[in-house]
């Protein structure tokens, strides 16, 4: 990659439940296998009833790094939950911060009990352009659907990654971490929901 | 590890997996713990290898019993782990303290423990620091900085309890336990032993002084061993302007933080892994390169207290110590890279930001307005919804003011942004049952409001069992209902007695709370929350009887386990429009709370989310206009 940032940092988010742990993974495998030195770090446990989690993947060329990011040092925030994509930009985002969200919402306990509003999705979607140097929203929870299950939302997204062309991985790396990691009766579906996220990430106007 | 196919001789492995992979690595013969995040998959990770590499692994009952077990084992010759969470340790630590005095019977075996604490309480309802337990419980204490040093220091500490005859304690933490990385392999070999114990010798801590200073000697020898570690690092210059004194996550936080200044070249890095004993003359020396030393750690300054002990031992005056104590790193709370350079810039007087000022701004302009908390919840189809929701309707047509008392499991969710907040008390595992004990009592003093303890069947194994006795021995008045489902939830679905299988997914004696709740004398009712009217009636019968103990079991499998084995949905749900009242009810998402169930605020009315409902059509019970229909999927 041209410009490569030692460190690079990727920042994978949602809400707990979304499949975030295991898309962050397979990132790290992918980069791994290619000799890149990778370390996530992840929180789980209460976090997964419902609330917001993410993973951070430090890249780096030379050394291991430790799993926090420092302020405003996200190069990439992949988020399977537009709001969550906000609330990471919030202390890691920068000018030059590349952003693929999920455009589909999940509302947060406050919002269905009446006591908070989910904020207006337009507004949303142009604060988190605003505040990125490029921004992808994709249907990935739609395509998931359309394609029989929303479990593989998290796989659509990987997909979008790879289109985005933000991070050093190929389709073919990335289908070959799926062949090698999914158990083999899901991996048809989850190649797949691989193939339509790269193609919506292609298709959708970098904003 | 598990579920991963091969991939020759490194592998992606999480902390804990790397921390299990070092001690089958050692050769372990035992492995014991107890539920609890950050610890639970270490003893997760051995689960696979009990067959082929014949090890003995289990979850235990609490964690007293796991180092109880694990220290037979080192008794009986062998090698073992036990594995538990920061709480877990202070479960255990009444027999850890008894086990230093005596030592592991100088029979060849050995036993390491490893605690895993949980920084900032991502998943916990403290954030303790075990580093003082080590020391209060004589126990040699190791702390990696890394994944890959954890893998390391684990195999030396198998080797430095066999050597010294005592358990070894490692401490990890969230960040390490729950980070991962590529790791080297090496192979899994165990020493093929015929175990056996000498009956012949009594092992115990009596008498007490005499042990007392053995353990002294013992310490002694450990920490000369420690001084020369090479797992305790320096880096820099020799005569640095500034020395920061670290361990644990404070490591790479600290690189990251000298790298961000770019003042590697002025100051020096003198890392720690071996905390107790304290390596007091390795720091002397590096106390003697220069007058100004950062201590970065987490959560108490025990390295901070450690080194000004040094200073004094040393007779070492005029070194300016900035750490917790002088407020530059905050006196709770992870470490992380900002807080040291926040530290570091406050000290050198250099400005830094981390983005530009401007950039801040917009995001606090902009952003900040659109973002929403993300408060807990209960998973949609959660057993413990509809349990809070008979309780809460119960309660309030009782009109006595009913006061509950709660535990530690998925329905601690009670008291997060998506439960009713009914739990007016919460405290430590089993702790439930003990102050509802206690509150049953007070009828003398003019006591009057029912009590009621919740707790979960897991934790009703590990420490409600006593407390429930004494309410009955003692003739306290409650109920305690046990919302069981089936597994030990929140942390990742493990077995415990009650569910008829162990670690290895092979069939155990089931033990049935309502018999063993019978035995003890207590009265038993075992109802279905998902039958809401029912499980309301019985709660009500329940507080009107008003004395003895009264057991209520709430029997419904966890909806992530049922969703696991059957992967369908038993019924569909869906909101018939005319029926529903719209924003002048409101009941079902702003009282049930259920995720699978939306408002749709340009309608009017409440709506289905496929993709989130699991099918558990309890919303079609609570609804009071009917306006949710269900089906039963065929």
């Amino acid at each position: 990659m041209k410009n490569w940032p030692e460190p690079f940092n990727l920042v994978v988010c949602g809400v707990g439940g979304q499949g975030n742990i295991l898309i962050s993974r397979l990132i790290g495998r992918i980069l791994t296998a290619q000799g890149y030195i990778v370390s996530i770090g992840e929180t789980f446990g209460a976090a997964q009833r419902g609330g917001s989690v993410f993973s951070s993947l430090r890249i780096s060329k030379k050394r291991l790094y430790g799993p926090l990011i420092p302020e405003g040092r996200a190069n990439v925030i992949l988020s399977l939950e537009p709001m969550e994509a906000l609330r990471q930009m919030k202390f890691l985002g920068n000018p030059e911060v590349m952003v693929l969200s999920n455009s589909k919402i999940v509302q947060p306990v406050d919002v269905l009990v009446g006591r908070d509003n989910y904020p207006d999705f337009d507004k949303l979607k142009s604060t988190i352009t605003n505040l990125s140097k490029h921004a992808w929203f994709v249907p990935a929870t739609d395509i998931a659907l359309d394609l029989g299950s929303p479990i593989v939302t998290n796989i659509v997204m990987l997909g979008a990654l790879v289109g985005s062309k933000t991070m050093p991985i190929s389709l073919k790396q990335a289908e070959d971490e799926v062949r090698a990691t999914i158990p083999d009766s899901q991996i048809e579906l989850n190649l797949e929901a691989l193939k339509k996220g790269y193609q919506a990430a292609l298709g959708a106007d970098a904003a | 590890m598990n579920n991963r196919k091969s991939r020759g001789t490194t592998s992606f492995l999480l902390g804990n997996e790397a921390i299990a992979r070092a001690a089958l690595e050692a050769g372990i013969h035992f492995a014991s713990g107890y539920p609890g995040t950050p610890s639970s998959e270490i003893i997760r990770t051995i689960v696979p290898y009990a067959e082929k590499s014949n090890v003995h692994v289990e979850w235990s009952v609490n964690e007293k019993v796991a180092c109880e077990g694990a220290a037979a084992a080192a008794f009986a010759g062998l090698r073992s782990l036990a594995a538990m969470k920061n709480a877990g340790l202070s479960v255990a630590l009444d027999f850890l303290t008894h086990l230093s005095m005596t030592g592991l019977g100088a029979n060849n075996g050995s036993m390491v423990v490893v605690v895993c604490d949980d920084p900032d309480g991502h998943s916990s309802g403290d954030e303790t620091d075990s580093r003082w337990l080590a020391r209060f419980s004589y126990a040699p204490l190791l702390e990696p900085s890394s994944i890959p040093e954890a893998k390391q220091l684990m195999r030396w500490a198998f080797e430095l309890s066999a050597e010294y005859d005592c358990h070894v304690m490692l401490r990890s933490y969230t960040r390490l336990s729950h980070a991962s990385t590529l790791i080297e392999l090496e192979e899994i070999r165990q020493k093929g032993v015929q175990s056996h114990t000498d009956s012949s010798v009594s092992i115990s801590p009596y008498l007490a002084i005499d042990k007392h200073a053995d353990v002294i000697k013992r310490l002694a020898r450990i920490r000369e061993r420690f001084e020369d570690s090479s797992f305790n690092t320096y880096e820099g210059p020799d005569r640095p302007e500034l020395i920061i004194i670290c361990g644990g996550s404070g490591y790479l936080c600290v690189r990251d933080a000298v790298e961000s200044l770019g003042i590697d070249q002025s100051v020096g890095i003198l890392k720690l892994a071996t905390l107790w004993p304290f390596p007091k003359q390795l720091v002397a020396d590096h106390l003697a390169r220069t007058d100004r030393f950062l201590i970065a750690e987490e959560v108490d300054p025990y390295i901070e207290i450690h080194v000004k002990e040094t200073m004094v031992d040393d007779g070492r005056n005029g070194k300016q110590i900035f750490g917790k104590e002088s407020g530059h790193i905050p006196a709770y709370g992870e470490i992380t890279p900002d807080r040291v350079i926040s530290a570091l810039a406050d000290i050198r007087g250099m400005e830094y930001t981390g983005r530009s000022a401007e950039y801040g701004k917009k995001i606090a302009a902009q952003a900040d307005p659109l973002i929403v908390g993300r408060g807990l919840a209960w998973c949609p189809g959660c057993p413990h919804r509809a349990t809070f929701w008979a309780l809460e309707k119960a309660i309030k047509q009782d009109r006595r003011n009913a006061y509950l008392t709660g535990d530690i499991g998925c329905y601690t969710l009670d008291v997060f942004p998506g439960g009713k907040s009914l739990q007016n008390l919460l405290h430590a595992m089993g702790s439930g049952a003990g102050l509802a004990s206690g509150l049953g009592q007070l009828g003398r003093f003019g006591y009057e409001q029912p009590v009621i303890a919740v707790c979960g069947d897991s934790t009703f194994f590990h420490a409600s069992i006593p407390a429930l006795i004494n309410a009955v021995t003692n003739r306290s008045n409650l109920i305690q209902v046990v919302l069981d489902n089936q597994a030990t939830a929140m942390t990742g679905f493990q077995p415990h007695p009650g569910t008829g299988t162990n670690a290895l997914g092979q069939q155990a004696p089931k033990i049935e709370i309502e018999d063993l709740c019978r035995a003890m004398g207590c009265r038993v009712t075992v109802a279905d929350p998902f039958d809401v009217r029912s499980s309301i009636r019985t709660i009500r019968h329940l507080l009107k009887e008003d004395t003895g103990v009264r057991v209520l079991i709430m029997r419904r499998t966890c909806e992530l386990v049922r969703m696991r084995e059957e992967n369908f949905k038993p019924v569909t749900v869906s909101v018939d429009d005319e029926k529903c009242k719209g924003d002048e009810c409101r009941i079902c998402t702003s009282e049930f709370r259920c995720p699978g169930l939306v408002w749709d605020d340009l309608e009017g009315y409440a709506s289905i989310r496929e993709d989130i409902c699991s099918g558990c059509g309890v919303c079609a019970d609570i609804c009071p206009f009917n306006a949710i229909a269900k089906e039963e999927v065929a």
